[in-house]
């Protein structure tokens, strides 16, 4: 992935803001850094989609109401909607591209495709992140757990029993490889 | 958004320094850009305090020291607070979602603001948004609002789980300003809308709050948060209580009790707190509590239905806790 230039100019009517508009920063996504000029009012969800074309994560809402934005930062799951590109310098951003070894899906994108764990797929990156974060974090044990710790991602095709079926089978085996 | 230019500060006193008229702190950014999106709030500049070192939870004596930027999640599941203050935990876990929760700090859940639909669309008149200009919500969309602590001008709930909690446990708010460091009790840190809802907290421009501080109450360990809403997860409070309660051979010695969604402010209710004490811990004691919670509340079009709600979980919350060993 290239680096990509804000050539927005519209702002030049705003003398007194001295970096609005021209804040040179570098993010470091799935390891690579990227460095590229933004506005300060530029979303991370933003640069990721349309400055440095990592469309995998997706705008629901774009008011943290929804979860389909959902990236991990320094292993945490985000909402890159609510937080600035500019902000986040320095941090170790993930998106779902991030997440498959090559040509090898991560676990869980494997068991969202064996469990049905999704019907149009929009909101399917931001489950999976989300999913792989709450695996980690590991304060979920039952399905109820499961579905509490997952609300924050809505799905509007009403795949959520797949969803949590996906998320337990991935869960019993890394149970059993302990 | 509107344009706006950012800057970072390293420390508290860069903070101050670069305050002007028009800035905001941003720390979580959950409330603050959602806002921004809707035009409802409009800085010319934006300070990030991420970088200052207030992040941590650290014991004090039998009490605990919240920093203001330690985010909603390592709260929610620090061995200190899940001990010391299970409401607090719970409140935080009842709030918001995982992803927010990992974003969120303290500090911030102190300054965020209400959900009223006619406060967050620009276009509608607000007495909170725009001074003067009236409030929709009387003759309008009216369920979600304030039962209690409502004035002419506003009636808009503030909406923190957290801070229910903390107002019942007498948490004090540490706040820095360009004279030095000063504290206030969180019962006073939020005013009531009176006749400038527009002022939301005791906390004077360029201000940051610090840190948190829950002071000691062994009673706290059997304390509770019930949250009741529209969804089962994932949804602000229609009614929420935040209770704790220490009882000796069946008679209740104190209690603690807060109610969220109901009211303008975290609302502690003194008074039913009052009318526990002395009493037998049974259910016909807790309802009465409850009956002197919610006697001063009034109205509107749509939101009747809290009274009795808070009434029911006021008493279920002390029935549950009652029962605890």
């Amino acid at each position: 992935m290239s680096s990509s230039t804000n050539n927005n100019t519209t702002l030049n009517d705003q003398p007194t803001d001295v970096n609005v508009g021209c804040c040179a920063i570098t993010l470091n996504i799935n390891g690579q850094d990227h460095a590229f000029t933004v506005e300060p009012r530029l979303t991370l969800l933003d640069a990721l989609r349309e400055q440095l074309l990592f469309t995998g994560t997706k705008k629901g809402c774009d008011h943290g109401q929804c979860g389909a934005c959902t990236v991990h930062i320094n292993g945490e799951r985000t909402l890159s909607c609510l937080t600035l590109a500019v902000m986040q310098q320095g941090q170790r951003i993930t998106t779902i591209e991030g997440l498959a070894e090559g040509n090898a899906l991560h676990p869980l994108q494997q068991a969202f495709i064996e469990h049905d764990g999704f019907q149009c797929g929009f909101c399917t990156p931001g489950q999976i992140m989300s999913a792989v974060a709450l695996l980690r974090e590991g304060h979920a044990r039952t399905k109820d757990e499961i579905r509490e710790l997952m609300s924050g991602n809505i799905c509007r095709c009403g795949a959520y029993n797949g969803i949590v079926e996906a998320i337990i089978a991935v869960m019993e085996v890394s149970d059993a490889a302990v | 958004m509107l344009p706006f230019s950012y800057s970072k500060a390293a420390d508290e006193e860069a903070a101050l320094r670069e305050y002007s008229a028009s800035t905001k702190y941003v720390a979580g950014g959950t409330n603050l850009l959602d806002l921004m999106k809707l035009h409802v709030e409009t800085p010319g500049h934006l300070i990030d305090i991420n970088g200052l070192p207030l992040g941590d939870v650290t014991p004090l004596g039998e009490g605990v020291r919240i920093g203001a930027l330690v985010r909603n999640s390592t709260l929610a599941y620090h061995p200190l607070i899940v001990e010391r203050y299970p409401m607090v935990s719970q409140a935080l876990l009842a709030g918001a979602s995982p992803q927010l929760r990992n974003m969120a700090t303290v500090g911030g859940n102190l300054m965020q603001r209400t959900r009223c639909l006619y406060f967050r669309d620009a276009t509608s008149p607000c007495n909170k948004r725009d001074p003067g200009s009236g409030c929709t919500a009387f003759d309008g969309e009216n369920r979600g609002h304030a039962v209690l602590g409502g004035s002419d001008h506003c009636v808009a709930v503030m909406p923190s789980d957290l801070c229910v909690a903390l107002a019942a446990l007498d948490a004090v708010v540490r706040i820095k300003g360009s004279d030095g460091e000063r504290t206030t009790p969180l019962v006073d840190f939020h005013l009531l809308p009176g006749d400038h809802p527009e002022r939301e907290t005791v906390l004077e421009p360029g201000e940051v709050i610090t840190a948190v501080d829950l002071p000691a109450l062994p009673f706290a360990t059997r304390s509770l948060y019930l949250k009741m809403r529209d969804r089962a997860s994932y949804a602000f409070a229609l009614v929420s209580v935040a209770a704790a309660l220490d009882r000796e051979d069946g008679i209740i010695k104190a209690a603690r009790l807060a109610l969220g969604g109901v009211g303008t402010k975290p609302w502690r209710a003194w008074e039913a707190e009052a009318a526990l004490v002395g009493q037998p811990a049974n259910e016909a004691s807790y309802r009465t509590a409850a009956e002197v919670a919610l006697r001063d509340a009034r109205t509107l079009q749509h939101n009747g239905l809290k009274i009795e709600m808070a009434k029911r979980a006021i008493t279920r919350a002390l029935v549950t806790l009652g029962a605890l060993p």
